[in-house]
């Protein structure tokens, strides 16, 4: 059983029962999970969560899924750490990371979406998954639809790095590389999911899907010891964790689980690809599609599905936007790997960036509770970074070798301090 | 000049299972007009207002999103095919 009423258009209303439908058939809109808030009073608590196993499973009472898991058994509960040296280096008085980069069994916050996709696709009767991917998606939907036994598809742009090329093959999809950027993927990924009769995830599953983004929120929240943090700084690419976590937020707030400390949001993105924040700027509703053009892939996406509700989010929390060249997206990977022992993707980067860039401006004040969203793995985007670190040195294995190393090594420059980025406007 | 539209699923209730519809018109905007004015109900689902197209409702020439071209009145030569996509999420 579930408190799944139904699926609802977000924007006129229309309401569809529980099917492989994304897309309202009266105006087009998204077509959102609707459940039973007023059912869930009095047996959705706390100390139900708490009860719940160690994976996103804890808050199922919050997911569209009726029957039992298919995957995901081990996703989700990340870690949430406390940034004491970054604190130091940006002179901030809390500040949190929120790292999916360590998510089970792919290294990303795709664990979360894929998981509830996947099952609910089981309960559906599918017998093929697929997805449109920028890699991560095509990882995790790879590994989640082999641990369900579904038969798996993914599409993908053809220029995708090799770490995430292989770290989908590895479980034996049917990988297909189209010849064209995300957006060009995403729309052939439309039209197959039309054609056949395949859950493709971020299609036709699209509103199951995306309600997994929510547990990403709610562990922030239980985490902190049932609290928000006041700052929230989250990528954006398609759209679809921003408004989740933010929704995950409300969520709590409504069930009288946190108190409402009017959490604000803000949208972090690469400067090659900034469509939604470059509207929150200028204050328009209307995102304009772009061409990427950054190093930071897994947020490449010129024409995101969901932009128009990352704006609205972000509007309505009083958040704002803030976006990041490659090379300052460079720095903050190796900020975050130098100051908290963390490997993010270059997303990761832009987020982190991004955030020192609203810290430094003044729109997050310096004295209140920050988090950082970081949503994948640096091991997969080893092409952003192997130019970039000084290679190290091959000495014979003689101890008066080595001591010619270290007096070489302390002749030469120190290391720079990675902290060049914190006074970015 | 004769153009085909492809029909997304969401659409073809309106189209009776056609997925396929073939048009004449000089421009994108001329296309979809004939579209609307060949099914009843399809206005609503394209347009806003006249001139103004639904924010879910991306229109592709050949591989081009339209925005890149010149949106509604992005010209259309014999052949091309115009394709109606609804918005979809991803990463």
């Amino acid at each position: 059983m579930s408190y799944v009423l139904g699926l609802k258009c977000r924007e006129c209303g229309q309401t569809y029962p529980q099917k492989g439908v994304h897309v309202c058939e009266l105006c087009f809109g998204p077509l959102e999970v609707h459940y039973d808030y007023v059912a869930m009073r009095g047996k959705v608590t706390r100390e139900s969560i708490q009860a719940g196993p160690h994976n996103l499973w804890r808050y199922r009472d919050l997911l569209p899924i009726d029957g039992e898991p298919r995957s995901g058994h081990h996703s989700g509960c990340t870690p949430l750490k406390r940034a004491r040296n970054l604190e130091r280096a940006l002179g901030v008085q809390e500040l949190y990371l929120k790292d999916d980069s360590a998510n089970y069994p792919t290294w990303s916050y795709k664990e979360r979406v894929v998981s509830v996709a996947v099952t609910k696709a089981v309960e559906l009767g599918y017998d093929t998954v697929g997805c449109a991917s920028t890699g991560n998606l095509a990882n995790s939907v790879a590994a989640h639809a082999a641990i369900a036994g579904l038969k798996a598809f993914v599409m993908i742009p053809h220029d995708l790095e090799q770490g995430k090329v292989l770290g989908s093959l590895i479980f034996g999809p049917t990988m297909v590389r189209i010849r064209g950027n995300y957006d060009d993927v995403n729309r052939l990924c439309s039209e197959i999911a039309d054609k056949y009769k395949w859950a493709i995830v971020n299609v036709n599953l699209r509103p199951f899907y995306t309600e997994g983004a929510k547990t990403y929120g709610f562990e922030i929240a239980e985490q902190l010891g049932w609290r928000l943090p006041r700052h929230t700084v989250c990528p954006t690419a398609g759209g679809t964790i921003l408004p989740k976590i933010y929704k995950a937020y409300r969520e709590f707030i409504d069930l009288g689980f946190v108190a409402d400390n009017q959490p604000k949001i803000y949208s972090a993105q690469a400067a090659g690809c900034n469509p939604v924040v470059e509207a929150i700027c200028a204050g328009r509703d209307l995102i304009k599609p772009q061409k990427p053009r950054t190093i930071a892939k897994s947020i490449a996406i010129g024409n995101p599905a969901d932009g128009y509700y990352v704006v609205q989010a972000v509007r309505h929390s009083g958040g704002w936007g803030a976006d990041a060249t490659d090379a300052e997206i460079i720095e903050a990977i190796k900020l975050l790997a130098r100051m908290e022992g963390i490997w993010t993707e270059p997303a990761g980067g832009a987020t982190l960036a991004a955030a020192i860039k609203l810290i430094a401006s003044g729109r997050i004040p310096r004295d209140e509770s920050i988090c950082v969203c970081i949503t994948g793995n640096g091991l997969k985007t080893v092409e952003v970074v192997v130019d970039q670190l000084e290679p190290p040195d091959s000495i014979e294995p003689r101890l008066e070798a080595f001591d010619r190393f270290i007096a070489r090594h302390a002749a030469g420059e120190a290391p720079p301090l990675p902290v060049a980025v914190s006074t970015g406007t | 000049m004769a153009v085909k539209i492809r029909i997304p699923t969401p659409l073809r209730q309106l189209t009776k299972g056609v997925d396929l519809v073939e048009v004449s018109a000089g421009n994108v905007e001329g296309a979809l007009q004939q579209l609307c004015a060949k099914y009843a109900g399809m206005d609503k689902r394209l347009f806003k207002q006249p001139g103004e197209l639904n924010r879910f409702v991306n229109i592709y020439v050949n591989d081009e999103d339209i925005r890149f071209l010149e949106n509604l009145r992005t010209p259309i030569q014999d052949g091309d095919d115009v394709s109606i996509v609804p918005a979809i999420a991803g990463g």
